[in-house]
């Protein structure tokens, strides 16, 4: 049986009282070890802050486990990888969380990534490479079939001060690559096309 | 749908300066399109266009590149895992969360959800946020001067059940303006966030209320392409949902993607 999936719809503006919840964004405590800032801006096409915007990440622990426990709303001490950042009227989002594993061996490790904002019809998926290992990321199927600078839009650059920056352009110059999965029936015309 | 002969869109968001007219003959164009597409064989769409000009505050947001495939790796066949510890059942009743009664007409939501091959999706969390009766949102950017109802705060959260069911209580939310062009008012509709057992199943939707006059004007409803795919966004009032002397009952359904991974049944006491 194949049913006909539910179109997605903007996330509009106020969702301000419903969506981001008590520490959403801290995925570990301060000064839990290995914690690491991930922290970026997501810009128009003018590249103008997008103040109304939502980013949730995804992602498998450092030995590269996907941790399937309860309570990801709550911020109790547990890992679970997953959280949630509005971004603030400079358009800028961060979390603070821990780097993943690669979830098979010799693979790169990613956050899977998600952006809600009002002007997108549809969310939006991505993910945000880890740098570093050269050797994984060459290697890595997705990256690899895209053009050098398309492919650096998805790979995190490290700061001086040790954190992490992912910049997301919905639109413009070095624009984010983003993506669509097989039978992402939730797709318009976009998400047709190869 | 650019025609040189008119004047240019305006890129700054919520300028409120087309006229519905405009607007309005700018979705026609889209459909009528899209209709002669589809009658050339061309592929059926079941969602919305990324970039639809009518929706104004899309213009310098909507990616202009094609979306990229990817073959989905582990990470993003799993969800995160929510369950009765993170929210309170009291969460799924919207008419109790200030200790007295909201304005407006009561109403009760219910529905499954299920996934692409028709699997109900288990324990998995849905939020739920919606204007009052006034139409009218509890935050600070909304300065649509309707009254505040001291008594709603328009926001719930509960888990689907062993079936993949949901129900939440509420009031109708009522239609607002808002600065797309001259004149624009949303149609009566309540926010859904929902995830699947993939990542990539993720998405956020609205429920519309049937019979809304304000369908064919409203650009965020009318970027999906295709009547039926727009169709699935609609509740139904369902006599049988309905309270005696308290609520009226409507019925939606929410389909995700299929899950590309292999599905086994729970075992005994998982969530």
């Amino acid at each position: 049986m194949t049913l006909a999936p539910t179109p997605g719809q903007t996330v509009g503006p106020f969702f301000g009282f419903a969506l981001p919840f008590a520490r959403g964004h801290e995925l570990v405590d301060p000064g839990a070890p290995g914690a690491v800032r991930v922290h970026g801006t997501v810009t128009d096409g003018h590249g103008q802050p997008v103040p109304d915007a939502l980013v949730e990440l995804w992602q498998a622990d450092p030995a590269g486990h996907v941790v399937q426990r309860h309570g990801s709303l709550l911020r109790d001490g547990t890992f679970t990888g997953w959280g949630r950042a509005e971004t603030d009227r400079a358009g800028g989002y961060w979390f603070r969380t821990v780097e993943p594993g690669p979830t098979e061996p010799g693979r790169a490790a990613f956050l899977a990534v998600t952006v809600f904002a009002r002007g997108l019809q549809n969310r939006l998926f991505t993910r945000a490479y880890l740098p570093g290992d050269d050797a994984a990321l060459a290697a890595d199927p997705l990256l690899s079939a895209l053009p050098a600078g398309d492919a650096a839009t998805l790979v995190m650059d490290r700061e001086p001060d040790g954190s992490l920056r992912f910049d997301i352009r919905l639109q413009g110059e070095r624009e984010t690559v983003f993506l669509t999965y097989d039978g992402d029936g939730h797709a318009g015309r976009d998400g047709v096309s190869a | 749908m650019s025609d040189d002969d008119v004047a240019p869109i305006s890129t700054e968001l919520d300028t409120a300066s087309d006229s519905q007219e405009r607007i309005s003959s700018e979705i026609e164009a889209g459909h009528a399109a899209y209709a002669d597409g589809r009658a050339r064989g061309e592929v059926e769409e079941l969602g919305p266009r990324k970039d639809f000009p009518p929706y104004r505050s899309s213009l310098l947001r909507h990616p202009t590149k094609d979306l990229r495939h990817a073959d989905p790796e582990t990470i993003e066949l799993f969800s995160p895992v929510f369950g009765e510890r993170d929210i309170s059942p009291l969460e799924a009743d919207l008419t109790i969360q200030r200790g007295g009664e909201p304005i407006g007409e009561r109403i009760v939501v219910r529905g499954r959800v299920l996934d692409g091959g028709g699997r109900p999706v288990r324990h998995q969390l849905i939020e739920v946020w919606q204007a009052n009766a006034g139409g009218r949102y509890v935050h600070k950017r909304d300065q649509h001067p309707a009254p505040i109802d001291p008594n709603f705060t328009g926001v719930g959260r509960l888990l689907t059940d062993d079936d993949g069911r949901y129900q939440f209580q509420s009031i109708k939310p009522g239609p607002y303006p808002w600065k797309n062009h001259f004149n624009a008012w949303r149609p009566a509709h309540i926010h859904f966030s929902l995830f699947g057992t993939d990542f990539t199943q993720r998405i956020v939707t609205q429920m519309y209320f049937p019979g809304d006059p304000l369908f064919p004007l409203d650009p965020i409803y009318q970027s999906i392409h295709d009547p039926r795919a727009r169709e699935r966004l609609i509740a139904t009032y369902d006599h049988d949902v309905s309270r005696h002397e308290w609520a009226t009952g409507y019925r939606w359904d929410i389909v995700l993607t299929g899950s590309r991974r292999t599905w086994t049944e729970p075992e005994e006491g998982e969530h």
